[in-house]
Parts: C-alpha cells; structure tokens; sequence
C-alpha cells in the first residue's frame, strides 16, 4: 500500500472505526454510532415510538366514526377537519415511519452484515447519517401537529390541487409545508441507507456466502433496497415540484381554477401529474414495507418447521419479480382518473400478474410448513400469521385490479379493507415475528412466550375481526375518508358493524401493551439466551450474543452452506450451520 | 425422511447454493481482497466507493427521468382557456440564451477534463510515492498544475454561467413561475446545478485532505469518485440542453 504524505496509515485507521476497537464515550456509544446494530436499533425505537403514535390516531378515527359527538378529554370534539388531519398523518407516519423503517432501516441494519458475514455496513458514518436524517424527517412530520392550522388534510397520498394551494384548508398552510419537507428529507434518508445496503450486499460478503447463499433475508432487503433506489428519486422529485407550486407560483399539477370564488393565479398544470409520480413511487413502497416480512416469514417458517425453505430459487425469483412488476402497475391506483380503457386494461394485467409471483411464495411457505416439525413459539405464529393475512389480503388484489370493479369500489372502505390487511398488518406481522425472532440476539435474553401467544392470538383475531366486516361495509357502500357515518339514512344498518370494528380496534390497541410489556420488561428481566437458542443456521446465530462489535470477535467467518439446511440426513444434528466446516471434510 | 426436503447428501453440502455445487472453500462473490477482519486496503476501499457511486447514481437517473416525462407529458397536454372555455394547447416556447448555454457546456466539458487530469496526477503521485524516499533517488522538479484548483475554478465559473443564462431569461420576462415551460427549464437546469455544486463541494473536501496533510489514499477516493460524477454530471448537463433545446 502506498503510504501517503503524513503518514496514511493511522489516518485510515480513523476512517475505519467499525474494525477497531469499540468507542468508549456514551454519544459515540449510543447516539452517534457508527455501529450498524445500535443503528438499526435506533432505527427500531423510533419506529416503536411512530407505531404508537400512528395507533393512537387510528383509534381517534375509529371513536369518531362510531360516536361523532363524543367529546374526548384533552382533544375535546373531533371536527371534520381534525378528522382528515387524523387520515393523513396516521397513514404518513405509520407507511414512511413505520412499515419503512422497521423492516428495512432496524432489522435489516441491524441482521444484514451479520447474516452476510460482514463486520458493519459498507459506509458506517453514511449508515448513521441516514438515521439521523429519518430522524430529523420524523420531527419534522410531527411538527406539523403543532403549528397554526395543524396537521395536512391531504390524505398520505397528498392529490393536488387540495395539497398543493396554501388556502385549501386549515391544515394546508405552514402543515402542509412541513408534511412535504419531511417526505423529501425521508426521501434523501432513504437513499442513503439503499446505496448502502446494495454496496454492502453486493462487496461485503464473506468468503463462500455466494448471492444464492443468502438468506432470504438478506435477499428481500437487498431487493427492497432496489426498490426504494429507484423509487424514492421520483417521490423526491414530486415533492419538489409540489413545493415549488405551492411557494413559488409555477403551476405544474395547479389547473386554471377558483377557490373560494377566486382565480387561484396558477393555471396550465395537470393534477394527475401528481397522481403518475407519487404512484410510481407508491405502488413499490408497497412492497418495501411488504418484502422484508416475506424474507423474515422465510426464514423463520423454515427454522421452525426444521426444514429446508421450500423452492429457495423460486423464492428469489419471485421477489425480484414481485419487484419488477410493482414498477409497471401504478396506473391501477388511477382507474379512477378517467384513463384511456386500453391503458386501464394493460395495468390491470400487469396487476394481476403479480399474482403468479405471490402465489409462488405462498406455496413455497406451506411446502415449506408440508410436513416439517413444526414448533409453534412466538416467531413461527406471527411468520404463519404473515402468510394468513398475506392470502387473505392479497385476495381482494385481483377484484381491485379489475377497473371495471375498481370503479365502484375505489372510493369506499372495501380499500382501507384490502391494503389494511396486506400491507399493513400482514408487514406488522413481520415485524413482529422478526421481533419475536431475533430479540435474544439483539439483547441477550429471551421474550416470554405465554405473553406471546396472547399478544398473537389477540392481535391475529382482533385484526381480521377489523378488516374482514370492513370489505363488507365497502360492498355495502360506505365511502371512506369521510368523517361522519351516522347522518346518512343508508349508512344507519351498517352502524352495529362499524362499532363492532371500533370495540376490535380497541382490544387490539390493549393487547398491543402487552407485547410493550413483553419487549420491555424482557430486555432487562428476561432469561438469558444462549447464543443459538432457535438451533437455527445462519451467521447471526454463531456469533456470541449480543453480537460483538465487530460482529464476530476479530475474525471473519467462512461459509461453506446454504443457509437453510435443517433435517439433513447423516448430519450430527438437525441443522447444518452455515460455517460448519465438518461435514465438508470428507468432501 | 418423507417430506417434500429434497435430500441432501451430506458429502456435498453446498447444494442449496443452487445446485451447481461448486467447492465451498471458492468464494463467487464476497469480498476476497479484505484481510481477516482488519481494515480494507485501497483496492477494495475504491472499488467500493466506485459501486457506491454507480448506485449513487440510479436515484438522479430517476430524478431527471421522472422531470423528463412530466415535461414530455406537459408538453402535449391540452388546458382549459378561461376566456374561450376550451381546451387550448398553451405550451409557451422558451427563447434560451442558446450562445451562454454553449458557452457553459463548453467549459463544463473543460473541467471534465482537468479534472480526469487532477486524478491521474494523483495516480501518478500514488506511484512514486515508495520511490521518494530512497536516498539519492531525484525524481527531478515536475512541473504540477494544480489540477484540483483549475476544475474547481472551473466549476464556479459554469456556476456563474448558469446563473447569468437565469438572468438573461428574467431579463426576457420569463420567470419561475411564468408559464410551465418556464418553471421546467428553472427546475432542471437548477437541479443540475444544485448536484454539480455537490461535486464542487467533494473537490473542496479532496483539497482540504490535501492541505491537512490526509492520506493520499483516501484523496485518490474522493478525487476518483468525484471524476465520476463531473463526467456523469457533464454528460447529464448535454442532455439536458438538448432536451430543452429541441423538444418544444
């Protein structure tokens, strides 16, 4: 190595923390980390706190819809304006927050350079950049609740015109400017973790973990990270335009048009641009939240069946085929928009095309399930949580995917309904069963189970007793996004079902306190783990636990296995650690 | 076993890898150039910080893909007239001050090439550096150009360039927010200048390292990644001027 003027070698030593020494101080330790694994815990916490705030909102909006004039301490009565503002930040926060953060920035940080055998992230200080600014986007977001007129009204989906005029509503001004800052800084967030989970995955393997070596895991955040790559740029450049809109007087998504009986002073723009650019980032944030819940389902239905993941390949390839498909569907959001039927008709078979490759995994996962051993602790109920709700869910695409159905439905609670299921709960079920999973390696201890199993078996029933009536109520014709239900005369029977869907929503909140309980009463008071206490395969399992801070104690590791080999005859054990170099010497 | 597990015989274990089953201890992939578990040499810090920049790059692809379409898009799209109540096609042609235009590119392709000049002078430093300290070996006075310098320099000035091209638009009466033709070329021609300003940012930190006497390694980095990225950015800026200058 050429040492350059002033001696190269201790400075790059300093460029190199993550394979040194561990820093001492509590800011470098906790704070300003450098260390993938507190990062993606950081990342975990904030999405914790996101969820909450999220839930919190939702069972707002569920109260008002059932008893409209209840009057509730300290927020006093729900206007329909507040209501609105509810919508939007309850779906901004829990998509951008939460069903993106979680999976991706926390586990996937924290699990992916261990699983790949790597000693950190490729870019440690981008890597603590990029939770720094998902966090400065969140305070932001949350900002928004504070200033005069409040939250946006916009909906997560933010349609021009009403997100793109300062006087379209209350929520609409300085609220409105925060909601769009926040999504363009998450968006720049994003893009830095992305580019370093596609570097890491791509150069920071260790010797013998080929691509089809990795877990599936680590396939669906790498997968994820490609999406996000090419997605967030677009979502970034439709932010930018809306702001320039709404604080520079151009009039890209602003037609000639009044409010309030004036000229608005824009005129020429297209509010379906809007619609075109945020679905084409929309429909494959869909699958960033959904896709690393399908690689940790993978994961742990294998370890817990006590067999190989049924199909591995076909696995991968269907991933990156879900992942090709989710760029070329976003029209179907759009039905609506008065698209040519041709055009309507190709995203309608692309739609439904998606189908082929989630279906693929779904038999994989009960091929997987045919058969094996099966262990139902915690992780393995949410990973076959996942799956139910994955079908159950995924079902109601195809009605969707069909304009001539989407027509009717779109406007009503048979949506809600669909996404609610699919990629909301059945991506929390992932994150849930990650939690579950990966919990004693994180901190060393062990989750209670019975705990457990209540949390599942309340949160599995109370969330389908949620959304299941809500497909009816959309069949039926309750329209969503309004915020009072109880004054139309046709609405008047489906009142007994929306408060049986409001006293589900409210059981599944509670039990959602004892998994809070659970988390943190177990990080400090739970049963100390071993380091492999699932006898499960991959690399994080064969390092101590809580993994050291450069993963794995000063060396790295060698891989000479796939990384599901369970049950595999002539082998000491049922398993086959992916270093265990034994059963190759006779090779 | 009766399951659906395929079985697996235990001499060859590799076979989940998908099924080719290559010697294990031969690594297809991974990172073959770290050393155990110390810290990666200049080869593979380059390479990936070269991947980094490629994938870097995607999101800006998008980026002016995303401007490009909604252009495009924009362009043919009929709007409501509110004095006739039609629809009317009111894309309103830009004048661009096509002479300042040409002159930016031609000094933004200049810096391109200093700057892949800058890089290799920092190569060449990198290959005499072990031959330096030898007793009595003179590598003779070479004449270096501040290469660095000269791009930054150069930078600044398409910088500058641009921001006279925006004058002489205001100065034609075609704001920001004047008509959406208007507001496209502002917004592409600003973004791209917001990201070459980023580079001249990167070029700044490489001469800094250079000053504080930082590796020379790690200047190498910067300054090759950062070559990269002029060029992309150079190329990006042509494109860009043909798209506004020929479709409308």
């Amino acid at each position: 190595m050429a040492g350059g003027p002033g001696g190269g070698e201790t400075i790059m030593v300093a460029q190199e923390p993550h394979a040194h020494a561990a820093p001492q101080g509590f800011i470098r330790k906790y704070i300003f980390s450098l260390d993938h694994k507190v990062i993606g815990l950081q990342y975990y916490f904030l999405a914790l706190t996101a969820v909450f705030v999220g839930m919190f909102l939702s069972l707002l909006m569920r109260i008002h819809l059932v008893w409209p004039a209840a009057v509730l301490p300290l927020l006093g009565e729900i206007k329909p304006e507040t209501y609105l503002t509810l919508v939007t930040m309850h779906g901004t926060i829990m998509v951008f927050f939460v069903l993106t953060t979680a999976p991706q920035g926390g586990f996937g940080n924290y699990f992916l350079p261990i699983q790949i055998g790597a000693p950190d992230m490729a870019f440690p200080v981008l890597n603590m950049l990029s939770f720094w600014t998902t966090f400065l986007a969140y305070l932001v977001m949350l900002a928004a609740f504070f200033v005069v007129g409040g939250a946006p009204l916009h909906g997560w989906t933010g349609y021009a015109p009403l997100s793109a005029l300062q006087s379209a509503g209350p929520g609409e001004g300085l609220g409105a400017d925060l909601w769009i800052t926040s999504i363009a800084i998450f968006c720049i967030a994003s893009l830095m973790g992305a580019l370093n989970f596609i570097t890491t995955t791509l150069d920071m393997r260790a010797r013998g973990m080929s691509m089809m070596r990795m877990p599936l895991t680590c396939w669906s955040w790498f997968v994820t990270a490609i999406l996000g790559l090419l997605a967030f740029g677009v979502l970034l450049s439709a932010g930018v335009l809306l702001l320039m809109d709404r604080n520079l007087g151009t009039s890209f998504y602003l037609p000639l048009g009044t409010i309030n009986g004036q000229l608005t002073g824009h005129k020429g723009g297209s509010p379906l641009l809007w619609q075109h650019l945020f679905w084409f980032f929309g429909h494959p944030e869909v699958y960033i939240a959904i896709l690393p819940g399908m690689g940790v389902a993978s994961q742990v239905l294998s370890t817990f069946s006590r067999k190989p993941i049924f199909g591995y390949k076909a696995m991968v390839y269907a991933m990156l085929g879900i992942g090709l498909l989710g760029f070329m569907v976003w029209g179907h959001h759009m039905f609506m928009s008065g698209m040519s039927p041709y055009t309507a008709f190709a995203f309608s078979i692309m739609t439904m095309a998606i189908g082929v490759p989630s279906a693929i995994k779904t038999f994989n996962w009960l091929g997987t399930l045919w058969r094996g051993r099966i262990q139902f602790a915690s992780p393995m109920l949410f990973a076959i949580g996942f799956v139910s709700l994955f079908v159950s869910g995924g079902l109601s695409g195809p009605f969707l995917a069909q304009p001539t159905l989407d027509i009717p439905l779109h406007d009503t609670a048979f949506v809600p309904a669909h996404f609610h299921l699919i990629m909301g709960v059945a991506a929390i079920f992932g994150i849930f069963a990650a939690t579950y999973y990966w919990f004693p390696k994180m901190f060393g201890r062990m989750m209670n189970e019975t705990l457990g199993r209540i949390h599942f078996f309340f949160t599995l029933i109370g969330t389908y007793c949620i959304f299941m009536p809500m497909h009816y109520l959309g069949l039926a014709g309750q329209p969503r996004r309004y915020s009072q239900l109880t004054e139309l005369a046709y609405l008047h029977p489906l009142i007994p079902l929306n408060r049986f869907i409001t006293y589900a929503a409210i059981v599944t909140v509670t039990a959602q306190l004892v998994f809070l309980y659970n988390l943190l009463c177990s990080m400090f008071k739970g049963p100390k783990a071993s380091d492999n206490p699932w006898h499960a395969t991959t690399l994080e399992w064969t390092t101590a636990t809580p993994p050291p801070h450069d993963n794995f104690g000063g060396h790295t590791p060698v891989v000479y296995h796939g990384p599901y080999e369970y049950s595999v005859p002539g082998a000491p054990q049922d398993y086959v650690m992916q270093n265990d170099p034994a059963t190759v010497a006779a090779h | 076993m009766e399951t659906f597990t395929p079985t697996i015989p235990a001499q060859a274990p590799s076979t989940f890898r998908g099924g080719r089953g290559d010697p294990p201890q031969v690594a297809s992939g991974g990172d073959d150039g770290r050393s155990d578990a110390g810290p990666p040499d200049f080869g593979t810090r380059l390479r990936r910080a070269r991947l980094a920049l490629a994938v870097a790059l995607t999101p800006i692809v998008m980026l002016f893909v995303s401007f490009t379409s909604a252009y495009i898009v924009r362009q043919g799209l009929p709007t409501l007239d509110a004095n006739s109540n039609q629809l009317v096609r009111d894309w309103l042609p830009i004048p661009l001050p096509t002479q300042l235009f040409l002159l930016n590119t031609l000094v933004l392709l200049l810096s391109s090439v200093t700057l892949e000049f800058a890089r290799r002078q920092l190569g060449r430093q990198a290959a005499l550096a072990p031959v330096k300290g030898i007793p009595g070996v003179s590598l003779g006075t070479e004449r270096r150009i501040p290469w660095l310098a000269v791009t930054i320099t150069l930078g600044l000035m398409f910088l500058a360039g641009q921001w006279m091209a925006w004058q002489a638009l205001a100065d034609r009466g075609f704001f920001v927010a004047t008509a959406p033709s208007s507001s496209f070329v502002y917004l592409m021609t600003g973004c791209h200048a917001l990201h070459l300003f980023g580079g001249i940012m990167a070029l700044l930190v490489a001469g800094a390292a250079s000053v504080l006497h930082r590796s020379l390694d790690s200047r190498r980095i910067i300054v090759d990644v950062t070559t990269w990225y002029w060029h992309f950015m150079a190329l990006l800026w042509i494109y860009i001027l043909a798209l506004l200058e020929f479709a409308h």
